[in-house]
């Protein structure tokens, strides 16, 4: 249920104890850490682990962390990791099957149990995993295993207080501001020696955890100060998207000749799909072992970048780059509305980012739609 | 979550009967596990049947929904799914979930005429709908089934297509693509039956299961007809993985041929079907 509490401060030398308390909840604590150059998404245990002091920077095709001056805990935008990794993992077992002499038994449903605590969602991240709600679980067939996970998650998400060089999530309607979807929202205000969180409560488990954190009320002023850096992101938007009629001028250029020119650049390497925090395309493989007496199948994420896809007997329905491309991006942000109320993109710009060759959602649109 | 509840698990079939339709295709047959209900089906709906430990295919319901104890299975042989229920024997296993999908519109056709236009193992989804048809063949008005096969060989259900062929009640008229020998029947893509066969264009529903091109041709033979394209009514074939609308793989457009489909007005996906690659 939705509630909201009046905000309060919580100083950023507390950060550590609302990490413990989750813990001490018996909940995992996973959120942004540095891996390969990147901030990616993992366990942690404690803020030293969080990318303190860290920022990026982001274009099409290119992705730098850099220092700050600060020691700021979550000032960069999201990385190629998202949240659906936990809720609909990679590769996930569906089940397990036993030969049991004529009979077969399913002895393994694979109900995950973990808790999870997502720490550092933001705004656009909030946003797609409402998405991805309205595939799994708020159509008429519901998925078990992503239920099972996603019913028992705290999230703490975190305002973006600066944009990166892909983002468009206020084109997209869904950032920088987390609205709801949270337990707890943080905004890092960091001004000469200050340092302290903004933090609202959205739910009973939300107070109840701040409740047993060192806080005070905050102040007019700080509100104030946390509401300006948030517009400043607003305002720092490296990408912008005109939303505007798109679905109609989508399906109005299923031929236009700009998508031959993308698929003459793309490599359907997929990167663009698997980065993405709402794409949810999977396959499932069967297998079993080797007495032949057990069996198993296994869902992974899959693309329709490849031409495996689409295949049926005979032959793929998507033999061409330009077929698959326009496929991904006309779902993205045509279709998917018709199949789920909403646009199947947040704005998070990671498409665009892990792009090897730098294709931009955002340029792409702007041309197949003649700038519409 | 029971299992009866959660449509990522297969439920355990018996194979009770199998018949061989062609030098590819079979029928096959399955009851439920002991003391296990059976799965109700609509015309047109089809189920995603398991081979352990090979995999899943999407298969139409073939049978009778007026019996739905049976599951009724048509299935051509092209590749390792349908290759391994192919080697099943009577007892064997089978995995099913399902039934999915929508189904032909045959009650809301009640009072008009029925064409149904169809070639190779597309009869298999359409036979549900001509017995529901049967039972109640008092409340349509001329039937008409239009069938075509590659070859003499390749015709489906070839007795039960004889005592429909027999039938005063019905028109039925198979053609094939090339014949040799005793074939005194038609020769011809089945599209060239339509401008001759009698039924009310105005008053009628029409059905329609093939490839995509015979569709098409198709729907512009009954639209020369006087058809309207609200009354016309195709089964269109996607990659499937899940049955459920959440792998992504089987979609068409905004349509997710597992559930909002597999059966389309023709309205539906006219647009669609008039791009390359959708
Ligand atoms: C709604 C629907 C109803 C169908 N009804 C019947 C039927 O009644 N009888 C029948 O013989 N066949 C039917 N098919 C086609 C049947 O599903 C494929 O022939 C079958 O999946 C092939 O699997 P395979 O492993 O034997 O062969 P392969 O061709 O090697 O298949 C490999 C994979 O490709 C996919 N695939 C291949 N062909 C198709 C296809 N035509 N449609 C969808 N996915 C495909 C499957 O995911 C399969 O796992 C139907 C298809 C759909 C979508
Ligand atoms: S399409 Fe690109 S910008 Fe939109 S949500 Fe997916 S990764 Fe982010
Ligand atoms: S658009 Fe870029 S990331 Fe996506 S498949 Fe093409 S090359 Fe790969
Ligand atoms: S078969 Fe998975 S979405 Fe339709």
């Amino acid at each position: 249920m939705k509630r909201e509490d009046p905000p309060v401060i919580l100083d950023s030398k507390h950060l550590g104890l609302l990490l413990e308390s989750l813990k001490k909840s018996g909940y995992l604590t996973v959120g942004p850490t540095v891996r390969d150059g990147a901030i990616v998404i993992d366990e942690i245990d404690k803020v030293t682990q969080l990318p303190v002091g860290l920022t990026d920077t982001q274009e099409g095709g290119t992705y730098r962390l850099q220092s700050r001056k600060d020691a700021a805990f979550f000032a960069y935008n999201v990385g190629p990791h998202s949240w659906k990794k936990f809720l609909f993992p990679p590769e996930q077992r569906l089940w397990t099957l036993k030969k049991n002499g004529t009979k077969f038994q399913f002895v393994d449903i694979a109900d995950n149990t973990t808790r999870y605590a997502f720490i550092g969602v933001r705004a656009c991240e909030l946003q797609a995993m409402s998405i991805q709600d309205r595939v799994f679980q708020n159509g008429h067939f519901q998925d078990s295993h992503y239920m099972n996970v996603r019913k028992n998650i705290f999230v703490v998400a975190v305002n973006c207080t600066q944009a990166g060089g892909t983002c468009f999530c206020t084109s997209m309607g869904t950032g920088p501001e987390a609205d709801t979807g949270y337990d707890l929202a943080l905004t890092e205000v960091i001004t000469g020696s200050l340092h302290y969180f903004v933090v609202r409560s959205q739910s009973r488990n939300g107070a109840k955890v701040l409740e047993a954190l060192p806080h005070k009320p905050a102040t007019a002023a700080q509100l104030k100060t946390a509401n300006e850096m948030i517009a400043q992101a607003e305002h720092e938007m490296g990408r912008s998207l005109k939303t505007h009629n798109l679905k109609t001028l989508l399906y109005e250029n299923y031929e236009h000749p700009h998508w031959e020119a993308v698929a003459s650049r793309c490599l359907t390497c997929a990167n663009c799909t698997m980065v993405c925090p709402t794409c949810f395309c999977s396959t499932v493989e069967d297998v079993t072992d080797l007495t032949g007496e057990n069996a198993e199948r296994w869902r992974k994420w899959d693309s329709c970048f490849s031409q495996e896809f689409s295949y049926v007997h005979g032959g793929s329905v998507r033999v061409s780059a330009k077929s698959r491309y326009r496929q991904w991006l006309t779902h993205k942000l045509g279709t998917w509305v018709e199949q789920f109320g909403t646009s199947g993109c947040v704005g998070c710009g990671r498409c665009i980012t892990w792009c090897p060759v730098g294709i931009d959602i955002t340029e792409e649109v702007r041309r197949v739609t003649n700038g519409k | 979550m029971n299992h009866a509840d959660n449509p990522l698990l297969p439920r355990e079939f018996r194979v009770s009967k199998i018949a061989r339709e062609t030098h590819d295709s079979f029928t096959m047959e399955l009851d439920p596990a002991k003391g296990a209900k059976a799965l109700h089906f609509a015309s047109g709906q089809f189920n995603m049947l398991y081979a352990f430990g090979v995999g899943e295919a999407p298969i139409s319901i073939s049978g009778n929904p007026g019996n739905p104890r049976t599951l009724t299975h048509t299935i051509r042989v092209v590749g390792p799914v349908t290759k391994a229920l192919h080697g099943l024997g009577i007892g064997d296993w089978v995995g099913v979930r399902g039934p999915f999908g929508t189904n032909w519109p045959v009650r809301e056709s009640m009072g008009k005429d029925i064409v149904i236009v169809t070639g190779g193992i597309g009869l298999a989804p359409l036979r549900p709908a001509m017995y529901e048809i049967m039972e109640n063949r008092g409340k349509f008005g001329n039937v008409v089934l239009l069938y075509g096969a590659r070859t003499p060989n390749d015709i489906l259900y070839e007795r039960e297509v004889k005592k429909w062929r027999s039938q005063f009640d019905l028109h039925v008229n198979v053609t094939v693509d090339r014949a040799a020998g005793k074939w005194k029947g038609n020769v011809g893509v089945v599209t060239t039956l339509i401008p001759n066969v009698h039924f009310d264009p105005y008053q009628a529903t029409a059905l329609i299961c093939g490839p995509e091109v015979m569709i098409r041709y198709t729907v512009i033979e009954l639209r020369k007809r006087g058809v309207a394209s609200e009354n016309i009514f195709v089964s269109m074939e996607r990659n499937m993985k899940c049955g459920i609308g959440h792998c992504g793989h089987c979609q068409l457009g905004p349509h997710f041929v597992c559930k909002d489909g597999p059966v389309f007005r023709y309205n539906q996906v006219k647009r669609l079907l008039d791009i390359r690659e959708v």
